[in-house]
Order: C-alpha cells, then structure tokens, then sequence
C-alpha cells in the first residue's frame, strides 16, 4: 500500500490562500487506510477549510484516485460543483493528485498529503516501509526481508559497523535488518546464500518514469 | 618500507588517523602531519568521518604526499555512486597513493549536514571489487583502461559483533574481493581481541587493530552508550576515574594494551585514531618503545 500523511494545516492554508472556493477529493483505498482521505477525514477537512472562511463547493471519494478512467468518470459527475471551485484540494497521494489534476487540466490541484513509501499496515494507524520499488525484487535470497528498503543504507553484502544488539545506528527503534536476515537464513540452513559478493544493483532498472505495459516485459 | 612491504614481510605496522581539516586552513592537519612523519607506515585520512563536510581525503591525502607521509586514503560509498568512485580510484592511483581502506561510511545522520541524499549505491565490498577491477585494467562496465592503477587495497572490521559469526562472513568477502589489510573498530578488551583472533585465523589478511586513546572516564562512558562495537571495560574507566593526569593515563592504558596485542601476536600491527588529539600519538609511539 502507499503509505501516506495529511500536510500540517497552516501549509495547506498556505497552498490556497488565494483560493475562496475550494472543492475536495480523496480515495476509498489507501488514502482510506491512512485515514488521510476517506469520507471522515474529508469532512473534517471541509469543516476546518470552512471556519478558515473557505466554501466548499462539493467533495468526492473516488474509488481509485490513481485510475485516469474510473476519476474522469466520477469527475463528471461533479461538474457542477467542480465548476464554482477555484481549485482542488486532493486528499490521495501524489500519484492519486496527478491523476485528478491530468483529468482537470485547467482547475489547480493542491496535495493535501505527503507521500510517504510502499508499505506495511501492521496494525491500524502503524504503518512501515517494506518496498522501495527498485525494479528487481531481491527477497529469494534474503529469507523474505528486504535489505534495500529495511537496511537503512540498503547494504547487500551484510551489515555495516553501525548494527548494535540488533539494532541500527540510524534509528534505534528499527532492527537491523542484516541481522534478521542471518537468523532467519540459519534457522533455515541456509546461510550460504549470503556468503556469495552480490554486485553493485543495475540502477537503470529505476530509472524514472518507469512505464510498463502488461504482456511487454522487457527482460533483461 | 612502505605499508604492504612491512606488512607483507611480517612487520609490526603502525598507522594513525587523522580528519581532514573542515576549512582550508591546513596547518594544523600538516603539523600533527609531520609529528609521525617516519614514525608510522601510513597516515589514515578519513572520508567526511561521521558524514561531516571537510577537505576531501583525496586532497588531503595529496597533502600528505606532499609531506613525504604515505597516505591511507578511506573512501566510502555514503556520497559518491559508482561513477564518482572510480573516477576517485583513478585519480588517486594516477597521483600516486597506493593504500586505500573502503568503507560503506557512517549516515548523513550522524553529519552536519543532514538533510543529504544518502548514496550508499556500493557498498565496502562493492568499492573493493571495483579498485580490483580497475587494477585488472578494466572498469565496473567492462570498459578498457588506459593504464591500470596498483593499490594495497584494505577494509574495515568490528571485532565486537552480536552476532561474530556474520561479522566474519562479510571479512570473508571483503576479502574475496580484494582486501589485503583490515584495521578494526578500537578495542579496549584484550580478551575481545583474543576470540576474534580465533575466529578469524583461517583467514588470509594483515590485521590492524584500532586504539583510541582515552581522554576521559566520560569519554569511556560516552563511547560505551553512543559507538557500536565498542565497549570499554569498567577496570579502565575506573583506572580513568583514579588517576590525576586522565589524558596520560589513556595513553597509558592504549600502551599497555598495544604491547600485550604485539606480544601475544594478536595482531599484525596497530591503528590509532586519536580523534582531534593528534598531538598525543608520538607521545603514545613514545611510551610503547616504537
């Protein structure tokens, strides 16, 4: 999931403060989950904007703020209301806000949220990142935890000096994630898949933007 | 006698560390400089040590060339990508410095400039299989070289790690992939000292063990609570807490231990980082005879 938080409110302010009429949109998926974008927050959200002396002209929770179709339909239904709005405060994540401000074209599109990582609900309201989308998956080989993301220098190799009882340097609250590897691997017998040098990773796997087309995979 | 010729001929070997000066001023980095020039194998310079912004150490192992000082020059992947480092590599073989100690560097966290994009696109072991490569006269991608450089490659180890066992796996890569000399993290417990030496007897490489000198009973306490891989024992601090001149018991206490590590062959040489009390490494190489 894409893990998501609302911007302070006076940033927001900040964002539209030449804006008298606003119109709001959010997302039943993840934006839900991080309960920075479903139907609650978005009401919460209206009534801050309107004892700020904002008008809210409507409001919608799209279904899927990342799927161009499915927005430019549910878009259309709130023509009228989107019509009085001087802008749009999009309470999804920036992926989610481009979609709505592609759709739109000529009204501006505010993020509401600040797009955090791919990752994890472990329980409601905590959340941890698990994936940061490198293009080639190395979790075959590390007992499922990936180095990448949960090392915080992403090491592939092993641990580096900075892992103490567990734990990393970087922020004491986080395991080291090299350490969890190794036990897990010796719990499974096998360690032997990091004795092997692991070379540097091809970087042009992320080069950014990355498009795909399902069926078209370009192997390599 | 360069480093690899006292290393490699059985020596007893001796490098210090020093930080490259935050600034241009360099006299005090070349005074403290010429304090162990003749008196150590090699001077380690640091690599923007905890991710704080200096004189690079490929200008400040220059310098130290241009003391008539061999430079150890550490080289992290914190700040450079793949690119960057081996243009690094090149431009440090080119100029002649021949010992290069590689590190995977501390986070933009622990720096004074933290709002750095970490790099960390190679790793310690990564940055030894590349200069081995540039030495084959080849690049990362495969490309020719024209003229290949001839490094004495190095890295570094913690000899106390929870768990040992994953700490060695990654000694054995590093020197799988090229290193020939390894100065650890400091050590102030001779028996740490001894169960690393067992561990690691199978394998091939020099080891340099790391001293800090002491200033304090605070600096123990410090070092004990904020440094992974390092823990100073209580009788130190104590011996610390005891004494009048706290400084030169340090050096006291960093002496006696070097010449038990020598005696009992526990190491093939010693590296001291005096952390900004350079000035009190000939006093150290004073009070152990060397």
């Amino acid at each position: 999931m894409i893990i998501m938080q609302g911007k302070p409110f006076e940033k927001i302010l900040e964002m539209i403060k030449d804006v008298d009429k606003v119109f709001i949109t959010g997302c039943s998926l993840c934006a839900t989950s991080c309960m920075a974008g479903g139907e609650q927050q978005i009401m919460e959200m209206k009534e801050r904007l309107e004892k700020e002396g904002k008008e809210v002209t409507g409001f919608v929770v799209l279904e899927a703020s990342c799927n161009r179709l499915q927005v430019r339909s549910a878009l259309k239904k709130k023509k009228e209301e989107l019509g009085k709005a001087q802008a749009v405060l999009c309470m999804a994540c920036g992926d989610g806000a481009q979609t709505v401000a592609g759709v739109l074209e000529d009204i501006p599109v505010y993020p509401a949220n600040d797009t955090l990582f791919i990752g994890e609900v472990e329980r409601i309201g905590h959340f941890s990142e698990m994936c940061r989308a490198c293009g080639e998956c190395e979790l075959g080989w590390t007992a499922g935890i990936c180095p990448v993301t949960r090392c915080a220098k992403g090491l592939l190799n092993g641990p580096c000096g900075g892992s103490r009882d567990g734990k990393c340097e970087v922020d004491r609250e986080n395991e080291c994630a090299w350490v969890l590897i190794y036990e897990r691997l010796k719990k499974m017998g096998r360690l032997e898949n990091i004795k092997e040098i692991k070379a540097p990773k091809d970087y042009s796997r992320a080069y950014n933007p990355r498009k795909i087309v399902v069926g078209c995979r370009k192997e390599g | 006698m360069g480093l690899r010729e006292k290393l490699e001929s059985g020596g007893f070997a001796l490098t210090a560390e020093m930080a490259p000066p935050k600034g241009v001023n360099t006299s005090r980095f070349r005074e403290c400089a010429r304090g162990v020039k003749g008196r150590v194998d090699a001077v380690n310079v640091t690599d923007f040590q905890s991710a704080v912004v200096r004189i690079s150490s490929l200008g400040a192992a220059i310098m130290l060339l241009e003391e008539g000082i061999e430079p150890v020059m550490q080289l992290t992947g914190r700040d450079r990508n793949r690119i960057a480092i081996q243009g690094e590599l090149l431009a440090a073989g080119a100029l002649g410095i021949k010992n290069i100690l590689a590190l995977t560097g501390d986070h933009p966290v622990f720096g004074d400039n933290r709002q750095a994009k970490p790099v960390f696109e190679l790793d310690s072991v990564n940055i030894l299989q590349i200069a081995t490569l540039l030495m084959e006269g080849k690049d990362l991608a495969g490309n020719p070289l024209d003229g290949a450089p001839d490094f004495y490659l190095g890295a570094s180890v913690t000899p106390l790690f929870n768990p040992l066992e994953l700490q060695v796996l990654k000694m054995e890569k590093k020197i799988a992939a090229g290193a020939k000399f390894f100065q650890t993290q400091a050590v102030y417990d001779i028996e740490v000292l001894r169960r690393f030496r067992e561990k690691t007897a199978h394998l091939d490489a020099k080891v340099l063990v790391g001293v800090i000198p002491l200033k304090s009973p605070g600096m123990a306490n410090y070092m004990n609570k904020n440094v992974p891989g390092i823990f100073v024992p209580e009788g130190v601090i104590e011996r610390l807490r005891n004494s009048e001149n706290k400084v030169q018991e340090g050096l006291r206490i960093a002496a006696e231990f070097i010449m038990q590590a020598k005696e009992e062959k526990l190491c093939d040489g010693v590296h001291i980082m005096a952390i900004g009390a350079e000035e009190n490494v000939p006093i150290l190489l004073d009070m152990c005879g060397f």
